[in-house]
């Protein structure tokens, strides 16, 4: 059996006719990922056994003859910030290093229920914060298009896994770009849903205003199927909804598509300009209509994510206090054992995060800084509101640029934060958008960004798939 | 302009202990972000209300019954923390 780039119903198909049985499947993958993952480190750690155990109900249905479902059987990977129960979850943190999930998460649970398979956790940007995946306590993923360029984050290592066949798809987090830049920079397809429609029970909260758990895939279908299994309310996610959008068949004759030109300035690869732009075209071929529209407002959607992230995340992360979870290093009374605990566990940028989120939270600063943000952040809705009075969906560049090298933007914080310039405007405003590999420069792929209006999220997976 | 006595101010309130060769870059690291982010100072928000939550949210209700956890996880719970006995998470003194 070769694993080459698989899709869910490719693999659906063979199990059905018996090509192979899931548990050679499974083993395949494994001994690839143990063959192969040297090179790229997608995996933290592999759930083999538990894979396996999983592998051997499905054949089991198969050999009574019983019909399976489109996810059973489908070997995938997880983020390592999101709980299987009883394996390790580090969330990329030296202070988790050997935490083990008590519970499943809410999209553990209802993949488990699908049938569907975990090979293992995959790395990201210690708590899920950062663009490049190499903030990661455990070291850096490279981007398997490329190895000496970085995969993307902070979902790299699943991004990672999905273009080097080391899975079928993957689940990831997604706060300010963290599935759809990984996804365009390794060239597979990413999705973020609208807030609320995935439950994040079970996911290690960085923001909770803005955090939303989605898979990456090998195609939009794949997206799709993965999406619908995982959505709906959920009473351990007060935040979760449930989701009544019927899946309409598209029509793209007429479909207006926008394009906000404060996405097409400077600052922007040329070469990225034109692959993004020439994508758009194939859909004004297809026969949609297209309208140039404006956000404002889009230039101070960085600065907002900057602010209200690291603030939130500066209160999710004080429970890593050395009492409930991980590493504890002693001090003389308490208030020094939550100083080192938190000093020694958390690595830089984790701790520069929380830094910046205390400091816009802290007496003084608060009116100037986070409810400022919290006004502008109305604004940015309100030009998504506008927008899409005209149009059905928007079409932007997923990045600026292509994978950079690995070390480039490590000592300048800044230009690493601009990496997420075209991603966290749209979870400010909570839509959903897909990320859609659309063409390469110099062999590094480029991502077209898909975003819809917020329950939508079928929309523009159908929207995603004609291309 | 965010000092080294800013620093050890926030590092204080956010309960993280910095080595003293970070502070420095710390400083610098967080005074160009803030820089960065003082372009908000352009947006006029006069009669702009704040948005915590884009969606109309409501309190979720449930009946007041305890929704308690099987036994197997609450083990689970504690076993993960650093310092436990008898079922119970161990702290620190707290007061003196």
């Amino acid at each position: 059996m070769e694993l080459k780039e698989l899709t869910i119903k490719q693999i659906h198909q063979s199990l059905k006719n018996k090509e192979y049985s899931c548990e050679d499947l499974v083993k395949e993958y494994i001994k690839k990922i143990k063959k192969e993952d040297s090179k790229y480190f997608c995996y933290l750690s592999l759930t083999e056994e538990l894979a396996l155990e999983q592998a051997k109900k499905v054949d089991e249905k198969i050999s009574k003859g019983e019909e399976i479902g489109i996810l059973e059987g489908i070997p995938l990977a997880i983020k390592d910030n999101i709980l299987i129960k009883d394996y390790k979850c580090t969330s990329g943190s030296k202070i988790l290093e050997n935490y083990v999930a008590p519970y499943d998460a809410t999209v553990i649970r209802r993949l488990k229920q699908s049938g569907a398979i975990f090979l293992g956790k995959t790395n990201l940007d210690e708590f899920a914060m950062g663009s490049s995946t190499e903030n990661s306590a455990f070291g850096i993923t490279k981007n398997p298009k490329d190895i000496e360029r970085v995969p993307g984050g902070s979902s790299g290592g699943s991004a990672a896994a999905v273009a080097a066949n080391l899975c079928c798809a993957s689940l990831g987090s997604d706060t300010g770009g963290s599935i759809r830049q990984p996804a365009s920079f390794c060239g597979v397809y990413g999705f973020k849903p609208t807030y609320g429609s995935v439950s994040r029970y079970g996911l290690m909260a960085f923001s909770s205003s803005l955090d939303q758990i989605g898979p990456l895939a090998n195609s939009a279908e794949d997206l799709k199927i993965i999406f619908e299994t995982i959505s709906g309310i959920d009473f351990l996610d007060s935040s979760s909804v449930n989701l009544e959008e019927k899946d309409e068949k598209l029509n793209i004759k007429g479909l207006k598509i926008g394009i906000p030109k404060e996405y097409f300035v400077e600052g922007i690869d040329p070469e990225v300009e034109i692959v993004v732009r020439t994508a758009i075209k194939k859909y004004e071929d297809m026969g949609a209509e297209i309208i140039k529209v404006s956000l404002p407002f889009t230039k101070y959607a960085l600065p907002i994510y900057y602010i209200l992230s690291t603030s939130e995340a500066s209160t999710n992360l004080a429970r890593f206090d050395g009492i409930r979870y991980g590493v504890r290093k002693e001090g003389e009374n308490l208030l020094d054992t939550y100083m080192n605990s938190k000093g020694e566990g958390f690595g830089k940028e984790v701790r520069r995060r929380i830094m910046l989120g205390t400091y816009s939270l802290s007496s003084g600063y608060y009116d100037a800084y986070y409810k400022k943000a919290l006004k502008v952040r109305t604004r940015i809705v309100e030009d998504f509101v506008k927008a899409f009075d005209k149009v059905d969906c928007l079409m932007t560049p997923v990045s600026p640029f292509t994978a950079f090298k690995i070390g480039d933007k490590v000592s300048d914080v800044l230009s690493m934060y601009l990496s997420d310039v075209y991603t966290t405007s749209i979870n400010l405003a909570g839509l959903p958008a897909v990320s859609v590999p659309c063409g390469e420069i110099k062999g590094l792929p480029v991502g077209l960004q898909i975003i819809g209006k917020a329950f939508e999220d079928k929309k523009i997976l159908n929207i995603a798939n004609l291309y | 302009m965010i000092d080294k006595k800013e620093i050890e101010r926030i590092a204080k309130l956010a309960r993280l202990k910095l080595k003293e060769e970070e502070i420095e870059g710390f400083s610098k690291d967080l005074s160009s972000i803030v820089d960065y982010i003082d372009i908000l100072n352009e947006v006029d928000v006069k009669g702009v209300e704040p948005l915590s939550y884009v969606h109309d949210i409501k309190n979720v209700m449930r009946e007041d019954i305890r929704a308690s956890q099987p036994q197997e996880v609450i083990d689970k719970l504690i076993e993960v923390a650093p310092d436990k006995e008898d079922g119970f998470v161990k702290v620190k003194t707290i007061l003196n």
